[in-house]
């Protein structure tokens, strides 16, 4: 804490007790998370009830009996969790989704320094291009991207692009990933780099400091807030994703992801769509303990020990 | 210290790193060639060559996806240290000039193969028929801006791209400044917005089921909640889903619900960045909570705000999964552009006019562009 601000605490508590709201602060905010609360707690409380009476009765009519232990069961989380190939499918979600969080991360954080810090030429041309991939369905660029993976591309007979092979790879699924989340990834950590304080780079540089150090040893930690909140959102889009891993990796078991093996839970009639309340619940640990695990780079402060003008 | 963003940039700041230009030549627009093109795709092979391993089906699983994990986040570190190494070996004038390209390239190369070349392959063939055969001119273009149901597209998506950033941003800026404030239990109540964001778009389905269902009576109890309710108030139960043009904001709720976690967690992260101190001295001379969060807190993280609307306009614009499994959109009257986009793809098979109905996504795009770059100049500007 700087002198000042100890200063602030010092001059009395009136400032300290407007930095902490009252009730209304208090209400408002339990307010908005009970609204947000209420669907979820709708999946929670069914993944718990039996078949029967999660077509027959509303989920809200369970929480007025707790105790009546007829009405809940954990039979729907036993059935999603023995379904086969489970932790097999587990583990392929990992392969996929660790690398496919670092590598548009890393990727993207060494562009967004460019466009912010570096002047070359064709900058604004490039940034432009890339705010404007942001808008490119995805779905629109699933099938020429397969078939550059299993033809590669050519113009006449010149190859341009070779045939990799890449279909049904892991490398094909993070590179597909990687292109997705990269504008997104581009766009939120320049707004972020661009945005700290040039007299730290500057005088970085006056030290005699290359890009690459100025980088590695600044920006980042700087980031680290950006690059957390970034982090999460890749992860759990790409955890959640199904329609990239199946079509870059396959539905065989060997290869399927957790998303895949739960959304195979349901039969092809719709039958047993109860199960996917549970599913949901299970899928859904590792992203909250990831959000957990990084919500302590959220805090207050992390920067303004450099950010001095 | 920079105190808000209009402050002109003082005199002895410098401008950002100007390379001298000119006296360059052919020599360095080679090397950049090689910085930003062959180093990459370099680094692409031999990750690639390593993958053999991947693919082994009777190897332990286990260790393939340890060795998959190892391999793809240290290649991409490995990948720019190799770049780096390369360009000091390039002789000292050369080197800050080559730098730029080699940060720049991987993202580039990616991007250029994974999302330009499908949005060029989409603009052709927006020029052709159902199976991208022969040009037909204009005529998929055409159909975009006379088929009624297209029509309803364009409108309700101009609804989405409002009501959803518009919700969305509001309800996330003012949770984020609020938790900001709360003494304890910060980290849980933004875990509770950020939930939505964790569950899986299979689970969102369900989710929201639990909410809207509707049976008319006579056939069945009603399960949603919403129904539930009405029928609590001695009200009859209503088809939410199929109440034009009611259903569209009902839809929009969905996503709201689901994307606010996201600028709640961004703007968070903006807010805690803006020093403490500015925010205690403007207290201690008196400031209203209200003209701190309007005067100071607002300007300080506009940047921030701008990014996340625009994100939050592209998505809404993009949004297709949410009306898609809801179903029969044309009854209903809940179309909208990406909708119609993946129908007349994987449903109708025609690719002519899905193609045409992309591009015009991208073009629906370009004011929201011209604003960021706008945005963009003017913060190389102040600081």
């Amino acid at each position: 804490m700087s002198a000042q601000a100890v200063r602030a605490r010092a001059q009395g508590d009136d400032a300290l007790d407007a930095r902490h709201g009252g009730w209304f602060v208090r209400i408002t905010i339990l307010a908005i998370v009970l609204i947000w609360l209420v669907p979820t707690v709708g999946v929670l409380v069914t993944s718990f009830r039996p078949e029967e009476l999660v077509d027959s009765t509303g989920w809200w009519t369970a929480l007025a009996h707790p105790f009546r232990a007829a009405a809940w069961t954990l039979e729907n989380y036993r059935a999603a969790l023995s379904a086969g190939g489970f932790g097999n499918a587990f583990l392929n979600s990992l392969a996929v989704s660790i690398p496919a969080t670092v590598i548009p991360i890393t990727i993207a954080a060494f562009a967004a320094y460019a466009f912010s810090w570096m002047d070359f030429r064709g900058r604004y041309v490039m940034f432009v291009a890339v705010v404007g991939l942001l808008v490119v369905p995805l779905q629109m660029a699933l099938i020429p991207i397969l078939r550059l993976y299993t033809r590669g591309a050519s113009l006449g007979t010149f190859q341009i692009f070779p045939d990799l092979d890449l279909a049904g790879s892991f490398l094909g699924v993070w590179l597909a990933h990687t292109a997705f989340g990269l504008p997104l990834a581009i766009y939120l950590l320049r707004n972020y780099i661009g945005s700290l304080p040039s007299s730290i780079i500057e005088s970085a540089k006056i030290d005699g400091a290359d890009h690459f150090t100025i980088f590695r040893r600044l920006i980042v930690p700087l980031s680290v807030p950006a690059l957390a909140a970034f982090a999460i959102f890749q992860f759990l889009w790409v955890w959640n994703d199904l329609l990239v891993a199946y079509v870059f990796l396959g539905g065989t078991r060997q290869n399927q992801v957790l998303t895949l093996a739960l959304a195979n839970l349901v039969g092809a009639r719709g039958e047993n769509w109860q199960l996917l309340t549970a599913a949901a619940f299970i899928s859904m640990a590792l992203p909250l303990a990831v959000f957990f695990s990084l919500q302590k780079y959220f805090v207050r402060g992390l920067t303004a020990g450099g950010v001095k003008g | 210290m920079k105190t808000s963003t209009d402050k002109p940039a003082s005199a002895t700041e410098v401008a950002v790193e100007p390379p001298s230009a000119g006296a360059r030549g052919l020599w360095v627009s080679l090397l950049r060639l090689v910085g930003a093109l062959i180093v990459p795709s370099v680094g692409f092979f031999l990750l690639w060559a390593t993958f053999d391993f991947l693919r082994d089906e009777n190897a332990n699983r286990g260790l393939v996806v340890a060795v998959a994990i190892v391999v793809g986040v240290g290649g991409v570190f490995f990948l720019f240290w190799g770049m780096d190494r390369v360009v000091t070996l390039l002789p000292t004038r050369y080197r800050e000039g080559v730098r730029p390209y080699v940060f720049v390239g991987p993202a580039l190369v990616i991007l250029t193969v994974f999302l330009v070349y499908p949005v060029i392959n989409t603009i052709l063939i927006s020029f052709k028929d159902a199976r991208s055969e022969s040009f037909v001119g204009l005529e998929n273009f055409k159909f975009v801006f006379t088929d009624e149901s297209m029509l309803r597209a364009i409108r309700n998506t101009a609804g989405w791209i409002i009501v959803v950033p518009l919700f969305g941003v509001s309800i996330g800026l003012a949770f984020a400044t609020l938790a900001d404030r709360l003494r304890r239990g910060e980290a849980v109540a933004k875990s509770m917005i950020f939930l939505p964001m964790a569950i899986s778009f299979a689970g969102a389905s369900i989710t929201w089921k639990l909410i809207y269902a509707f049976r008319p009576e006579g056939f069945g109890t009603n399960i949603g909640l919403l129904n539930g309710i009405m029928l609590g108030l001695g009200q009859q139960p209503v088809p939410w889903l199929q109440e034009q043009p009611w259903n569209n904001l009902f839809l929009m709720v969905i996503m709201i619900w689901m994307q606010t976690g996201f600028a709640m967690v961004v703007l968070s992260a903006a807010i805690k960045s803006i020093p403490e101190e500015i925010i205690e001295a403007a207290r201690i001379d008196g400031a209203s909570e209200l003209q701190v969060f309007r005067r100071i807190m607002v300007p300080s993280i506009l940047p921030t705000i701008v990014v996340v609307t625009t994100y939050m306009v592209i998505n809404a614009l993009k949004v297709f999964d949410i009306v898609f499994v809801v179903g029969s959109a044309e009854t209903n009257g809940t179309e909208v552009i990406a909708e119609r986009m993946i129908r007349w793809f994987f449903i109708s098979n025609n690719d002519g006019r899905a193609a045409a109905i992309a591009v015009v996504l991208f073009v629906a795009i370009v004011p929201v562009m011209i604003w960021n770059v706008r945005r963009f100049r003017e913060q190389e500007a102040t600081r």
